[in-house]
């Protein structure tokens, strides 16, 4: 049903979107989908990586090695942005298309108050796009 | 396996999507420090931070302790604020002119040299924003807010002090005329008056800014280091720019930053409410200040909320716009030849005068060079690491020669442009129309009063604190931005909360010292810090020269 699940990751906290990638990996196996990380970094030096393609290179390793624990194939996608905090939503609905993805799962927070002046980035993607999009609450 | 194939490598516009495929051998420091080592993450009451414990906790206490000794002890500080800032600019003036000359001959001769061929970003890094967008974002961070306030009323003053010619008493010099003045002759006051002005705005202060921001392009982009100012001394510090000596020079970055832009924020309050008086009779008291400083600061606040691109980009591009406009229609309904022939003329005057204005040593003209010049040197430094860093985080993708040319030419000529304009049309007003009253309006209203006298000058007033308002939001947009960076150990992905944070520190310490008095005692104690910046910015003329020499060079 899904040909290519779309997965926006934060490469520098992986920790928080362990479980959303376990998901992923079983969404893919069920549906025998093609996974597309896709990241999105800074162009200014960060903590994950100092230059873009150092991020790229990275994203792609940690790609490879998702790949081979799940057995789907997977391909990659780096964005990178001046703001990326205040561009990701823009950026990451605009690589929906980009990629083809037909699914795209992502981790959230629940909903809390703050999100009236700072709506979560899977709630804004979710009412920006005619694809799928599975939020992943922890 | 990736797909970096499917972006268009040519699309200077594009602000935000992209990965720039190979980008050439920018040759990274060989460093272990990784950024954000040294930072604190929690998410307290459920809000996330990201922060540069040490930077962070000591520039809060530094910040809180100075707002509560100015507050508390205003009449005790204010006094050893202004003996050691007139300490500064007396003795220290010579270095202060002779230093800003050596920034501006780096700029200049840095264009011409096979340097200049350097890309930001590394060979093949493409441009962030567009040539319109980057020259608003740069041109509003820089001196926006300045010109609006100074325009008219600079170049007025240095005219009437040429006029009056040289008094001396007891062999010292007691007028504040520029150079040998030129009294009595009202076309060499003009002259020398536009050029004293220039050379205030003009090459030396963009001249100023290109050096921090260059430096710390290079340093972050195409080396790899944080984005905070630290990273300039690595040549000289190597991996001790990590340890005290960084923070230090980082706690000064954002010290001058939050009070550079909360006394600037107070004094552009204080224009918009004297040209809301002026306009529509709204009370210029303090209310209507707290009440404009509030709302600043909520505009702004949504304004960081939409990004750099969403946000300071379209405001500045937007007050470009209106600057254009007002300008345009100052030109053709003010004294139009005169503007036109004046613009050459005092770009002439400003290129003859500029080898004895700048001259540090033996100057005759103590009073301006020490208490006008010397003054704006400190004061564009003590703006540098604000504006620098700004400017620096905008320019990735241009090569060194494309970011001096618009860095420091075109500035400098908008300058003229608008000081020719708006100065010239009131010195018109004084020599021709015999009208004094610009002359004599308070600071804050000068700029109303002279467009008091061309048509439409309900539309045009308005149209001027539209300006200064908007001048105001995208400084503090932009401030807290850099400020965030800084005390994020150079991460521009911190949470958003910080951001709103420090804006919302910078018009709480506004509003502070708008009512508790002291804005002009922080003004002085931030100029100040123009001194220790300036090493720095003689260091950052070492570090872009040694860092720019091992750097492939694009076609």
């Amino acid at each position: 049903m899904y040909r290519k699940i779309m997965v926006p990751v934060d490469l520098a906290h992986l920790d928080v979107i362990e479980p959303a990638l376990e998901k992923v990996a079983d969404l893919a196996r069920h549906y025998d989908a093609e996974v597309c990380y896709v990241g999105v970094t800074a162009n200014t030096p960060g903590s994950v990586a100092r230059t873009p393609q150092e991020y790229t290179q990275k994203l792609e390793v940690f790609a490879k090695e998702r790949g081979e624990a799940h057995g789907q194939p997977v391909s990659t996608k780096t964005i990178t942005s001046p703001d990326p905090i205040a561009d990701l939503d823009d950026v990451v609905i605009k690589a929906i298309d980009e990629v083809g993805a037909d699914l795209v799962v992502m981790p959230t927070h629940p909903p809390k108050h703050l999100d009236v002046i700072m709506p979560s980035h899977g709630g804004k993607i979710a009412t920006h796009t005619k694809v799928s999009v599975f939020l992943v609450r922890p | 396996m990736n797909n970096p194939h499917d972006e268009k490598p040519d699309e200077p516009n594009n602000g935000s999507e992209g990965i720039p495929a190979p980008e050439g051998a920018a040759n990274l420091i060989d460093t272990d420090y990784v950024i954000g080592q040294d930072n604190i993450t929690a998410s307290p009451l459920g809000v996330n931070v990201d922060l540069h414990g040490k930077v962070f906790t000591i520039s809060s206490i530094v910040i809180l302790f100075f707002v509560i000794i100015t507050l508390a002890l205003q009449d005790q500080v204010t006094p050893i604020f202004d003996v050691t800032f007139n300490f500064l600019t007396g003795n220290l003036a010579w270095f202060f002119l002779l230093a800003a000359n050596i920034f501006v001959v780096l700029s200049v001769v840095l264009i011409f040299t096979p340097l200049g061929k350097v890309r930001i970003g590394g060979a093949e890094a493409t441009p962030d924003f567009s040539y319109a967008g980057w020259f608003a974002m740069l041109f509003a961070a820089g001196m926006g807010i300045g010109l609006m306030f100074y325009g008219v009323s600079e170049p007025l003053t240095h005219f009437g002090t040429a006029l009056d010619g040289t008094t001396v008493e007891n062999g010292v010099r007691t007028d504040w005329a520029p150079l040998g003045a030129a009294v009595g002759d009202e076309q060499a006051a003009v002259s020398l008056g536009m050029a004293a002005t220039i050379f205030h705005w003009g090459l030396h202060p963009w001249g100023i800014y290109a050096v921090v921001a260059l430096a710390l392009a290079i340093f972050s982009f195409n080396k790899g280091l944080p984005l905070t100012m630290r990273s300039i001394f690595y040549p000289i510090l190597g991996e001790r720019v990590w340890g005290w000596q960084g923070h230090v020079i980082d706690i000064l970055a954002v010290f001058a930053t939050l009070f550079g832009l909360a006394t600037s924020l107070g004094i552009g309050a204080s224009q918009a409410t004297a040209g809301l008086g002026y306009l529509f009779g709204i009370p210029d008291n303090n209310v209507t200040m707290v009440l404009l400083i509030a709302g600043i600061t909520a505009v702004a606040l949504m304004s960081i909320l939409a990004g750099v691109d969403k946000g300071v980009q379209r405001l500045s591009q937007l007050n470009m716009g209106l600057a254009f406009l007002l300008l345009g229609f100052v030109i053709l309904v003010g004294p139009t030849l005169m503007i036109v022939t004046g613009f050459f003329e005092n770009l002439l005057a400003y290129f003859v005068n500029l080898p004895a204005l700048s001259n540090p040593f033996g100057r005759e003209d103590a009073n301006f060079s020490q208490g006008w010049t010397a003054f704006y040197w400190a004061w564009w430094i003590s703006w540098s690491p604000f504006v620098g860093m700004f400017i620096a985080r905008v320019s990735r993708g241009r090569t060194v020669r494309e970011f001096l040319i618009t860095v420091l030419l075109v500035p400098s000529t908008v300058s003229v442009l608008w000081m020719t304009a708006f100065g010239g049309t009131a010195i018109d007003q004084v020599i021709n129309n015999g009208f004094e009253g610009v002359q004599n309006a308070v600071l804050e209203l000068q700029l109303f009063v002279m467009l008091g006298q061309l048509p439409l000058t309900e539309i045009t007033s308005f149209v001027g604190i539209v300006l200064v308002m908007v001048f105001f939001i995208t400084s503090s947009d932009s401030g807290s931005l850099v400020i965030d960076s800084i005390t994020a150990g150079g991460k521009v992905d911190a949470p958003k909360p910080q951001r709103i944070f420090w804006a919302v520190i910078e018009g709480g310490v506004a509003i502070a010292l708008l009512l508790g008095g002291g804005l002009a005692a922080l003004q002085t104690a931030v100029i100040t810090t123009g001194l220790p910046f300036t090493l720095v910015l003689l260091a950052a003329c070492y570090a872009i020269v040694k860092g720019l020499m091992s750097e492939p060079r694009s076609g």
